[in-house]
């Protein structure tokens, strides 16, 4: 493509004249993909609460499930509404024994927008539940109880929140009635996340109180109880809260099938990954690296002249090249990595863990191939500290490398959230037993390796700051040790070094 | 076919249809990815048709996913010999005119055992009729995978489901044990005789199905609009009384009103509500200032407590 920079400015192009023709009409049009959004906490913060007050007072709960709610709980709050949770913990499982099992998914829409929301479990066994809720999670609500403060739970689940990913965070302080509306109890909460956060790489943190019972700063805003709070109620923030994009990197079609209705026609079908694509751009087909150009965008509608990513797409090529399921479309001057072997970040998601040298099946995009996984350390979230491990237990955190037995493609998680991305399939059970993210390719020649080499800086703490709240930081802060000391010490320290 | 006929179609489908709004892109593009995952991963696709506005939905999607090639997989009608007369109609007339493969089944002891909706209540009618009729339909055809158009948000056991939903070999759900389903990475690995059911439409809302059959002029059964037509009532549902073989009960009055239905299922189940919607644009409007949901006219969601979920464990849909 020797004119990205073109395909760019044409394709958005494209999005304003959609934009135009949308506002156009009379009809209100909600003119922005939906948010999705997942609850998180610990067990009794209040999140099927939550979410049933949001359901509710964005009037998403009819007569009806209403009246079966009123049946089922033969019981109600002190405010004379439903128990909130049957809303949403539908299993029999879940009604019997008062917890939330499996992630449930929801939906509600304000006049500016509709959200997708998961709500995940809070107990620590249903953690995988919870993990997949993060997968396609934009912005995490993290409830806090207002008397109990952040708990090892609500540190779980930010940091993996942050492993997979979401960079958008509510701080919810919910019941804060309970608390008689302390103003400094909530800021100190606040102080304590923040504090927390910073080791995660989370910079933008929208910290609110609320009493998700009564309804206070959840869609209607809590003043008369809350005069010391002026900041946005929970639904404004989520009106405002950005969608993930894929549109920063090079073209990405991983290929899922191949339509060939008749002779004459052939052509590659598959969900744009990253990027963007026109007709006469120049692609490689990956990994057998053969070149090809674009001649035809093709969908039911019409003849694209331009698609982007989150297009399901059918493409046309050139010349007869062979291409097939699982095969990569992408970019000629912006292209993934290839190769045999990649460092990645492991969520184990069943009781059998990850073991060492165990062939599994790893299927990321519609390439599916066999791997080995070497674990290297695992994240201990009592301390946020990384440990040496030779195998990962249930809901285990961990870092790991990954041995292919053919080439594999990627991207980091970092820059594509799709061609980044992938899951561990267990071939004895074939369950899902991991969920993964790639941080890196390794070198062919193994052994060699700069893992060992460490680069010591001494920074003015402000100046630190500031780098450790980068994106690029927070991806890495694993391999970081950072230490407070003062200008002197430091010194010292960098002059031993020196002798 | 040649580029250029298929150029003159493309625009022809294109007619002079606005875009999408960007929300509804989104979930199509979800939906498209859905299928053509299935289909490349599995070897025997089938798609359940139960011919209502979901499933028209469903239908369409395909029609595009595999665009310009037909749709790779045959469609499965589980009929109970119960449906409203209309929808079979529109059945035959959408299967000419798409040029796709349908499969009809019956369950043989519906006529054998007379096994009706009034003779069997509502309870066992559906689990011999659909349950298991689904289940012989699904083994006599060897699928391994069935998309269906189940929505999250119609029902609260519905909302915990993954988007593809694994099955045992008789066909059963076990809720507490669902695969985790990360990102848009499906697991579709299966052992012979399990199989899969998908779901492309999961993230839609009721609402998000009537804008895209608006916004995509997609055709649907004339009973969503609101029309005179004659009715009893009975259980507190209003039932068309249309159909010769719907017997008055004692007390029971046949009654004209400007009814429609929200959803489509055997018509002695099935209640129909007062509207005056006799367009897309009435049927959204009305949908907005809804205050009861869709389901609230299907005896079968209400049969027992938790019946959705206990159905759907026997492998109903």
């Amino acid at each position: 493509m020797t004119a990205s920079a073109t395909a760019t400015a044409e394709v958005f192009t494209v999005d304003e004249s959609v934009l135009e023709t949308a506002s156009d009409q009379a009809r209100a049009i909600r003119d922005s993909r939906p948010l999705r959004l997942i609850t998180c906490g610990s067990v009794d913060d209040g999140k099927s609460t939550l979410i049933g007050r949001l359901l509710w007072d964005t009037k998403a709960v009819k007569e009806d499930q209403a009246a079966t709610l009123h049946r089922d709980s033969g019981k109600q709050n002190d405010l004379g509404l439903p128990d909130f949770a049957l809303l949403l913990d539908g299993l029999q499982a879940e009604r019997e024994q008062g917890i939330t099992i499996d992630v449930a998914y929801r939906y509600f829409a304000t006049d500016r927008r509709s959200f997708i929301v998961a709500d995940t479990p809070g107990h620590e066994q249903y953690t995988r539940n919870m993990a997949t809720g993060a997968s396609t999670a934009d912005l995490a609500v993290l409830l806090i109880d207002a008397r109990a403060g952040i708990l090892e739970q609500t540190r779980r689940h930010a940091t993996i929140a942050s492993l997979m990913g979401i960079r958008q965070f509510v701080l919810a302080v919910n019941k804060i009635d309970l608390t008689n509306y302390d103003r400094a109890g909530f800021e100190q909460i606040v102080h304590d996340f923040k504090e927390f956060a910073l080791t995660l790489g989370v910079k933008q943190i929208t910290a609110i109180p609320m009493s998700a019972l009564k309804g206070e700063n959840v869609v209607y805003d809590g003043r008369a109880n809350m005069p010391w709070y002026e900041g946005p109620t929970l639904i404004e923030t989520l009106e405002k809260a950005t969608t993930r994009s894929n549109q920063t990197v090079g073209f990405r079609l991983p290929v899922q099938r191949v339509s060939r209705p008749g002779e004459s026609f052939r052509g590659y079908q598959g969900t744009v990954a990253g990027g963007s694509v026109k007709p006469g751009d120049s692609v490689v087909i990956l990994p057998s690296g053969m070149v090809a150009n674009v001649t035809k965008i093709v969908t039911f509608d019409l003849v694209r002249n331009a698609a982007v990513a989150g297009d399901a797409i059918t493409l046309v090529l050139d010349r007869q090249v062979d291409v097939s399921r699982g095969d990569m479309i992408v970019a000629i001057d912006s292209q993934p990595m290839t190769g045999r072997g990649f460092d990645a970040q492991l969520v184990a998601l069943q009781p059998e863990g990850i073991e060492p040298g165990k062939r599994y099946w790893l299927k990321s995009g519609s390439r599916r191939q066999r791997v080995s996984i070497e674990p290297v350390s695992q994240l201990d979230l009592k301390t946020s500290k990384w440990h040496s491990a030779e195998k990962l237990g249930m809901n285990g955190i961990g870092k790991v490398h990954l041995v292919f037995d053919e080439q594999a493609i990627f991207d980091t998680y970092e820059q594509n959230r799709t061609t980044g991305a992938f899951i561990l399939i267990d071939p004895d059970t074939n369950n899902t037993v991991a969920g993964g993210m790639i941080t890196g390719r390794r070198s062919e020649i193994g052994g060699i390796h700069k893992d060992d080499q460490r680069v010591l800086l001494s920074l003015p703490a402000d100046l630190a700051e500031k780098i450790m709240a980068t994106e690029l930081f927070a991806n890495r802060r694993q391999d970081v040790d950072v230490r407070h000391t003062s200008a002197g010490r430091a010194a010292e320290i960098l002059a031993d070094l020196d002798e | 076919m040649s580029d250029t006929r298929h150029e003159a179609e493309a625009k022809q489908n294109a007619t002079s249809k606005p875009p999408l709004d960007p929300h509804l892109k989104a979930l199509e593009n979800e939906a498209i990815h859905i299928f053509r995952e299935v289909a490349a991963e599995f070897e025997r696709p089938v798609m359940l048709y139960s011919i209502g506005k979901d499933s028209s939905v469903l239908l369409h999607l395909a029609r595009k996913a595999f665009y310009p090639g037909r749709v790779p997989f045959p469609l499965l009608h589980v009929n109970t010999g119960w449906k409203f007369a209309e929808m079979i109609a529109f059945r035959d007339k959408v299967v000419a005119d798409y040029d796709l493969d349908l499969i009809e089944h019956i369950n043989p002891r519906g006529a054998a055992e007379n096994v009706t909706p009034f003779t069997h209540g509502s309870a066992l009618y559906t689990d011999i009729m659909k349950t298991e009729a689904l289940r012989h339909a699904l083994d006599a055809g060897k699928f391994d995978a069935a998309f269906g158009g189940a929505r999250r948000d119609e029902e609260a056991s519905r909302a915990k489901e993954r988007i593809y939903s694994f099955r045992t070999p008789d066909h059963r759900w076990d809720p507490r044990n669902q695969r985790p389903e990360l990102w848009n990475i499906y697991n579709g690995m299966i052992r012979n005789g399990e199989s899969v059911r998908a779901f492309p439409l999961s993230n839609w809302t009721e609402v998000d199905i009537w804008r895209y059959i608006q916004a995509e002029e997609i055709p649907i059964v004339p009973l969503y609009f609101a029309e005179k037509r004659s009715f009893v009532e009975r259980d507190g549902m209003m039932i068309l009384a249309e159909d010769p073989r719907l017997e008055l009960l004692p007390g029971e009055v046949k009654q004209e009103g400007v009814i429609r239905f929200r959803t489509l299922g055997c018509f002695p189940l099935t209640g129909a509500i007062r509207s005056q919607a006799t367009t897309l644009d009435d049927i959204i409007a009305e949908l907005e200032t809804a205050t009861v949901s869709e389901r609230q006219g299907r005896a079968i969601d209400r049969d027992q407590s938790g019946s959705m979920e206990k159905k759907k464990r026997e492998g109903y849909f």
